[in-house]
C-alpha cells in the first residue's frame, strides 16, 4: 500500500494522531488481562501482513514527521547521537542493514543502487538522493549510523559485544522513555539497567543477556515493552524532564482520554555482521486511551493490567499519581467479560461492551 | 508477547552450500571451499566467526564448528581448513575421507565467540597449529582497515606449517614463525612486555597453550580482558551411558562416538544449541537427578556449576554412573 505521511507535531499543539489503520495495527502489549516482566523474546521474522511486526524496520504514516521531530531534538542537543570511535564500523553495519531492508521491503519509497562501494541511496519520502563510498565516513553528511537513523523512525543503540557483556558505546536516542544515552554511554548491560526494580531479583537480566549475547547473524529476535506517556510526546528524555514532567499534573478526567496515551516499544535485535556488534532498534508507538478502548477487548485488558500491576512497576513506569484516575477512566469500558488470548483486538469476533 | 509465536530453532540459520575446492595443504589439514549453489554472495562476517558443519556420516549426523579462514570481505566464496583428528569420532575423518569438490552441504550462518576488540591499538595475534585458522580472517580484516597487527605462529615442522609460506610471503615483517622440531618456541615473556598500552593478544591452539598465555599475560600484569582466546572442544569418545528425556518422555543411550547433544538429536529430540564446542552455552540443560559422575568438558557453566551437578552442556559433556535424568 502507499502510506499518507502525517503533517503532525509531537510537540507544543500536539498535532500527533493516530488513523484508524493505525490504530488498527497498533502494537497492543498484553497478551493477557495481567503483566509481570518477562523476557519474552520471539524471532524477529515478519508477522501478519500490514502488523508492525511484518517488515524489519516498520514504516508508518508518522515516519516524516517523527524525523522532523528528530532533527528538532539533535539541534538542540547534538550528544542525543553519540558514537565511541570503535564503533564506526558497527555504523556501517548498521546503515547496510537498514538501506537493505528497506529497498527490499519498501521499493516503492526507498531505493539502493550498488556498484562495488559507490551506492546511491534515495530516500523518496525525505527527498533524499546521496551517491556515496561504502565505508569512507568523508562522502557523507554525517557518520554512518547518524546518517542512516536520522531517516528511520525508533531509536537505535549499537551495543558493542566483549568481556560475556554488552557495551552501549554508540545510539541515536531521541524517542525515549526517560533514559540518557548521554549518561548509559560506555555502560555495560548491568550498569545500564541498574534502574529497574524487581528484574534483577527475578534474574531477568542473567537470563537476558545470555540470550542477546548468542543472537546470531541472520536470526534477529524481538520483544514489547511499555510504559505511560501524558501528552504524545516523542521526546520524554531525562534532559528535558522539566519540560514534560509536569504535563503529568495536567491530567483531568475530562481530557484523559485524549491526554494518556499508551507508549509501546518495539525493540528488536539483531547481530551486525562486520561488526560482531548487536543493534537495538526501540521503535516507540503511541496511542491516547480514547483510541485504545475502540477496541472492546484492549478495554477490558488495559483496565485489569493497570488495575492489577504491582505499585513498584507503576513507580518506575511514572505513573503511579494517575493512576486512580485512569483506572476511573477505563473501568468504563470493563463489562467483566473474558477476553481472546493475543495481543490482536479481535474486533469482529470479541463481543462488544456491556453498557 | 506473541504477535506471530514463532519456536526458536535449534542452531543457527543454515545455508546450502556447494562444495567448490577440496586442497590438501600437508599430511594434516585440508582445506575446504563452498559457494552457493544459486550462485549468490554469502554473508559478511566478521573476523573470528566459525560455522558449523552439517555431515551425513552414514545416517549419523555430525555437526563440526570450524573457524572461517577466508577473507570476510570474499562473499562469494567461504573456505575452512580441517586437520584430521585420527583419533577423534570421524568429524574429521568424514570431511577428509568423503567429501568431493560438487558436493551439496549445509553450513550455518557465521556466529563469533572470538571476535577482535576494536578498540585495541594493536592486536598480537598467537597460534598454535591449526589455530591459525581464524587468525586468517582476522589479518584480512586488519589489513583493510589498515589495523596494526603481528603473528607468532608455532608449528610443529616446517611439512606441518599450515599457511606459513603464503603467510611470511605476504606480510615479511609481521609473521613470525616457530618450529617445534627445530627447538624454536615463542619468547612469551619478552614478547608481551614489549607491547605499548592498548595491545590486545589473542590465542588459538592446543589447551596448554591457551592456559600458557592467560597465565604469563596476566602475571606480566595483562588486564584478563586484553587477552582473548578460543577452544573448540571437540566432543571426545567414551563409553556409552544411558539418559532420561523427562519432557520427552523417552530413554536414551548415547553411544561411544556421539556426543550426548547428537544422541538427543538422533532420537528426534529438538535441543537448543549453537556452538557445538562447549563455549556459547546455548545447549545449557537442567539436570533433574543423577546418580553418578559427570563429565564436564565445556568453557561455559563455572567451577561452581560443574561440581554442582545442576546442569549440563550436551554438546561436550558426558557421564559416567548408575542413572541420569534431564529436563528435556
Amino acid at each position: 500500500m502507499t502510506i499518507q505521511f502525517n503533517k503532525e507535531t509531537f510537540r507544543d499543539d500536539y498535532s500527533f494522531k493516530n488513523s484508524d489503520w493505525a490504530i488498527e495495527r497498533f502494537p497492543f502489549p498484553f497478551h493477557e488481562d495481567s503483566y509481570m516482566y518477562s523476557v519474552n523474546m520471539e524471532q524477529h521474522r515478519g508477522g501478519p501482513e500490514g502488523s508492525v511486526y511484518e517488515k524489519r524496520f516498520d514504516v508508518d504514516e508518522h515516519y516524516v514527521s517523527e524525523m522532523a521531530d528528530r532533527a528538532m531534538v539533535l539541534a538542540d542537543d547534538p550528544l542525543r547521537c553519540q558514537s565511541l570511535p570503535h564503533m564506526t564500523l558497527a555504523g556501517w553495519d548498521l546503515l547496510e542493514l537498514i538501506m537493505v531492508s528497506k529497498s527490499e521491503d519498501y521499493p516503492d519509497l526507498f531505493e539502493l543502487h550498488r556498484d562495488g562501494d559507490t551506492w546511491r541511496w534515495v530516500n523518496k519520502p525525505m527527498g533524499i538522493d546521496d551517491t556515496f563510498t561504502f565505508m569512507d565516513e568523508t562522502t557523507l553528511p554525517y557518520g554512518p549510523m547518524e546518517y542512516i537513523t536520522r531517516q528511520t523512525q525508533g531509536d537505535f543503540c549499537v551495543l558493542d559485544q566483549r568481556e560475556d557483556n554488552l557495551w552501549m558505546d554508540a545510539g541515536m536516542i531521541t524517542t525515549q522513555a526517560d533514559w540518557s544515552l548521554d549518561f548509559d554511554i560506555g555502560m555495560n548491560f548491568f550498569e545500564w539497567h541498574a534502574p529497574v526494580p524487581k528484574a534483577h531479583e527475578m534474574g531477568i537480566f542473567q537470563r537476558a543477556l545470555k540470550f542477546l549475547l548468542n543472537i546470531p547473524q541472520g536470526a534477529p529476535a524481538r520483544r514489547l515493552n511499555w510504559t505511560m506517556t501524558v501528552n504524545p510526546l516523542l521526546d520524554t528524555s531525562p534532559e528535558n524532564y522539566h519540560k514534560w514532567g509536569i504535563q503529568k499534573t495536567e491530567l483531568t478526567p475530562e481530557n484523559i482520554g485524549a491526554k494518556q496515551h499508551l507508549r509501546v516499544e518495539l525493540q528488536s535485535f539483531f547481530r551486525l555482521p562486520r561488526s560482531n556488534a548487536l543493534v537495538f532498534p526501540i521503535r516507540c508507538y503511541l496511542i491516547a486511551f480514547q483510541d485504545i478502548v475502540k477496541s472492546p477487548k484492549w478495554g477490558r485488558r488495559l483496565h485489569r493490567v493497570i488495575r492489577d500491576l504491582p505499585e513498584e512497576l507503576a513507580t518506575y513506569k511514572g505513573f503511579i499519581d494517575n493512576r486512580p484516575m485512569m483506572l476511573d477512566f477505563l473501568s468504563a469500558y470493563d463489562d467483566g467479560l473474558p477476553t481472546s488470548p493475543g495481543v490482536f483486538p479481535e474486533n469482529e469476533t470479541e463481543p462488544p461492551l456491556k453498557k | 508477547m506473541s504477535a506471530a509465536p514463532q519456536k526458536a530453532k535449534a542452531g543457527a540459520e543454515k545455508i546450502d552450500v556447494t562444495v567448490t575446492a577440496v586442497v590438501p595443504l600437508n599430511d594434516l589439514v585440508t582445506r575446504f571451499e563452498f559457494q552457493r549453489p544459486d550462485g549468490a554472495q554469502f554473508p559478511t562476517f566478521s573476523a573470528g566467526a566459525h560455522t558449523v558443519v552439517h555431515m551425513d556420516d552414514g545416517g549419523q549426523p555430525r555437526l563440526n564448528p570450524y573457524s572461517l579462514m577466508s577473507d570476510p570481505a570474499e562473499r562469494s566464496t567461504y573456505a575452512i581448513s580441517v586437520r584430521r583428528d585420527d583419533a577423534g569420532r570421524g568429524g574429521s575423518l568424514f570431511m577428509h575421507n568423503n567429501v568431493k569438490v560438487g558436493d551439496a552441504m549445509q553450513i550455518t550462518y557465521p556466529v563469533n565467540l572470538f571476535s577482535l576488540d576494536l578498540r585495541a591499538k594493536k592486536h598480537v595475534f598467537l597460534a598454535g597449529g591449526i589455530g591459525i585458522t581464524p587468525f586468517m580472517a582476522m589479518i584480512a580484516q586488519l589489513e583493510r582497515s589498515n589495523g596494526n597487527w603481528e603473528l607468532h605462529y608455532s608449528v610443529r615442522s616446517e611439512a606441518l606449517g599450515t599457511y606459513v609460506d603464503q603467510l611470511t610471503y605476504k606480510y615479511p615483517n609481521k609473521v613470525h614463525v616457530y618450529y617445534d622440531d627445530q627447538g624454536q618456541g615463542i619468547d612469551l615473556e619478552t614478547l608481551l612486555d614489549g607491547q605499548p598500552l592498548g595491545t590486545n593478544a589473542y590465542v588459538c591452539g592446543p589447551k596448554g597453550m591457551i592456559d600458557w598465555v592467560h597465565a604469563t599475560a596476566s602475571a606480566a600484569g595483562w588486564p584478563d580482558a586484553n587477552v582473548h582466546s578460543e577452544e573448540f572442544t571437540a566432543p571426545q569418545p567414551g563409553k556409552p551411558f544411558e539418559v532420561r528425556l523427562c519432557k520427552s518422555d523417552k530413554t536414551i543411550m548415547v553411544g561411544e562416538n556421539e556426543s550426548l547433544l547428537e544422541a538427543i538429536e538422533r532420537e528426534g529430540v529438538e535441543a537448543p544449541f549453537l556452538c557445538r564446542g562447549g563455549a556459547c552455552g546455548q545447549c545449557e540443560t537442567d539436570v533433574v537427578s543423577a546418580d553418578g559422575e559427570f563429565i564436564h568438558r565445556d568453557h561455559w557453566l563455572d567451577e561452581d556449576e560443574h561440581a554442582a551437578g545442576k546442569k549440563i552442556m550436551p554438546c561436550v559433556s558426558r557421564f559416567v554412573g548408575k542413572s541420569l535424568e534431564l529436563d528435556r
